[in-house]
């Protein structure tokens, strides 16, 4: 398995760059994770990250529309902070596994 | 006299009307299925109608020739369940308690989640395939098209079928061309998966085959708005795309009646136990089909592999035994490519599509993830077996849950 540095911190990654073992993310690592896509993370941005984490955690397949009612961002605001394809980079800058599509 | 209760009378719901009928002592076990329409539709079919491959009455039978004697049939709207009280509210005050309740009432289309879709373009310029009004106003818009940019756009995920979009771009490939206008013909596929299958070797397959027949993909794609003036889509990343003709696949929903329960998640589908078929919060509700949350394919292979492993656990829980039989979300796609060919693919919740043969190792005759006359056939032969086999509930010689036999790692 591939490992990566960040912040200091060594972490188990997949051949995506997604964390494999999500109790090796702190916000510093997501910080110099999100510096690598290119983002500097605000409050809003943590917020939205700590949201994923948690539903994450509690079973919950994310999608771009459940991500609208997350009560932090509509899904315009979503993509505002994570442009492009935000679920994907928001997941990998969490932490937490790409969301597999269902089909 | 216990009461099992079936709640739609579509694909899942009928088959199982069939399998509980034949397992239920008529002595102790009354049945009873609800839905409010008499026609049942062969909905892989509606794929082929805007092409004139088939025609409306290719696809549509009687509800009442698919269930059994012995079942009692009642057509009338669905007001909501009461699960504290075991008991469903129909439109017009009536009331049908029960033992047990298997919910099927599937996933419809909801145009009206995007904005703009379903506005002063629909079924004008503006079409989609997953019902019959929309595949035969398709079939007659492309009779007289004289060509132009053809987008077919998948508004968000899960949806029903998910190869039908493939097939569908494929499909209008072979049609324009045979009939020499290919080439006044823009084929853009829009969607918000990562590419044109999820899984890798599916994915390089189909990915492959798109190209060859220089139809674009956009990727990421998650559509916000639909101009009807100007003819464009936008997505949330501000992505425009112009179009001349849009198909498509919009929101699926679960029915409203869910909502209306309680009982669903935001797109008013069951959190359901993708292994048992339970219902997550209830003792005495299974799901079956489109209707549950399971992460596999909304199909109607699905419906079936997992009817069989449904019959089991019902079986089991009826007689106070632990739920034996567990499902792996087997799903089985029959892909048409164009030109009288297909492709196959067979996977699970953990096992993506591999190549191979297919039902008999090294025999098939069918081919995983090849493209092949004897793919299509099989999937023309489907018609038949869906009226015949499926909807009776009647055994298959292919096992529920899937088998890595005849694929190649």
């Amino acid at each position: 398995m591939a490992q990566k540095q960040f912040a200091g911190v060594t972490v188990d990654v997949n051949d995506e760059g997604y964390f494999t073992n999500s109790s090796q993310w702190t916000v510093d690592v997501a910080k110099a994770v999100a510096q690598e896509e290119g983002l500097q993370l605000t409050d809003t941005h943590l917020a939205v990250l700590d949201y994923i984490r948690k539903s994450v955690e509690g079973g919950a397949a994310l999608t771009i529309r459940s991500m609208g009612k997350c009560g932090i961002v509509d899904v315009k605001g979503f993509y505002g902070l994570f442009p492009g394809a935000p679920l994907k980079k928001a997941t990998k800058i969490a932490g937490v596994p790409k969301p597999t599509s269902c089909i | 006299m216990k009461n099992f209760l079936i709640l739609g009378a579509g694909t899942a719901g009928t088959m199982m009307a069939n399998k509980l009928r034949k397992e239920l002592s008529i002595d102790e076990w009354n049945i009873t299925i609800v839905d409010q329409f008499k026609t049942h539709y062969y909905q892989p079919g509606f794929l082929f109608i805007p092409f004139g491959i088939y025609k409306k009455e290719d696809v549509i039978k009687p509800k009442s020739d698919f269930l059994p004697i012995g079942v009692n049939v009642v057509y009338s709207k669905i007001d909501k369940i009461v699960p504290e009280e075991n008991k469903v509210l129909l439109d017009e005050g009536q009331v049908l308690k029960y033992d047990y309740l298997l919910i099927a009432t599937g996933t419809k289309t909801s145009p009206e989640e995007v904005e703009g879709l379903k506005g002063s373009q629909w079924n004008k310029s503006v079409f989609d395939f997953y019902t019959i009004e929309g595949s035969v106003a398709l079939a007659e818009f492309f009779k007289s098209w004289k060509g132009g940019k053809l987008v077919v756009n998948v508004a968000e995920l899960p949806y029903k079928c998910p190869v039908a979009p493939l097939e569908f771009v494929f499909l209008a490939d072979a049609f324009f061309t045979e009939r020499g206008m290919r080439d006044k013909v823009d084929i853009t596929l829009a969607t918000p998966l990562p590419g044109a299958f999820t899984k890798p070797k599916a994915t390089k397959l189909l990915g492959g085959l798109l190209e060859e027949k220089n139809i674009k993909i956009i990727p990421d794609y998650n559509i916000s708005s639909l101009d009807n003036e100007k003819k464009t889509i936008v997505d949330y990343g501000g992505t425009e795309i112009p179009f001349d003709v849009l198909v498509t696949v919009p929101t699926n929903k679960g029915d409203d009646m869910i909502e209306r329960s309680g009982m669903g998640d935001d797109l008013n589908f069951i959190p359901t136990d993708k292994h048992t078929l339970k219902a997550e919060n209830y003792d005495n509700i299974f799901v079956l089909g489109d209707a549950s949350n399971i992460p596999t394919s909304k199909a109607g292979s699905v419906a079936h592999f997992a009817g069989e492993i449904l019959m089991e656990n019902i079986l089991c829980e009826i007689e106070g035994r632990p739920m034996t039989a567990s499902f792996d979300g087997h799903a089985n796609c029959y892909i048409v490519t164009g030109h009288g060919k297909g492709t196959l693919i067979d996977f699970n919740y953990t096992t993506e599509p591999l190549p191979g043969n297919f039902p008999m190792p090294g025999i098939g005759p069918f081919g995983l993830l090849q493209i092949t006359r004897m793919n299509y056939y099989g999937k023309m032969l489907f018609r038949w077996i869906y009226w015949h086999v499926l909807l009776k509930g009647k055994e298959m010689p292919i096992s529920a849950n899937m088998t890595m036999a005849g694929k190649k790692l």
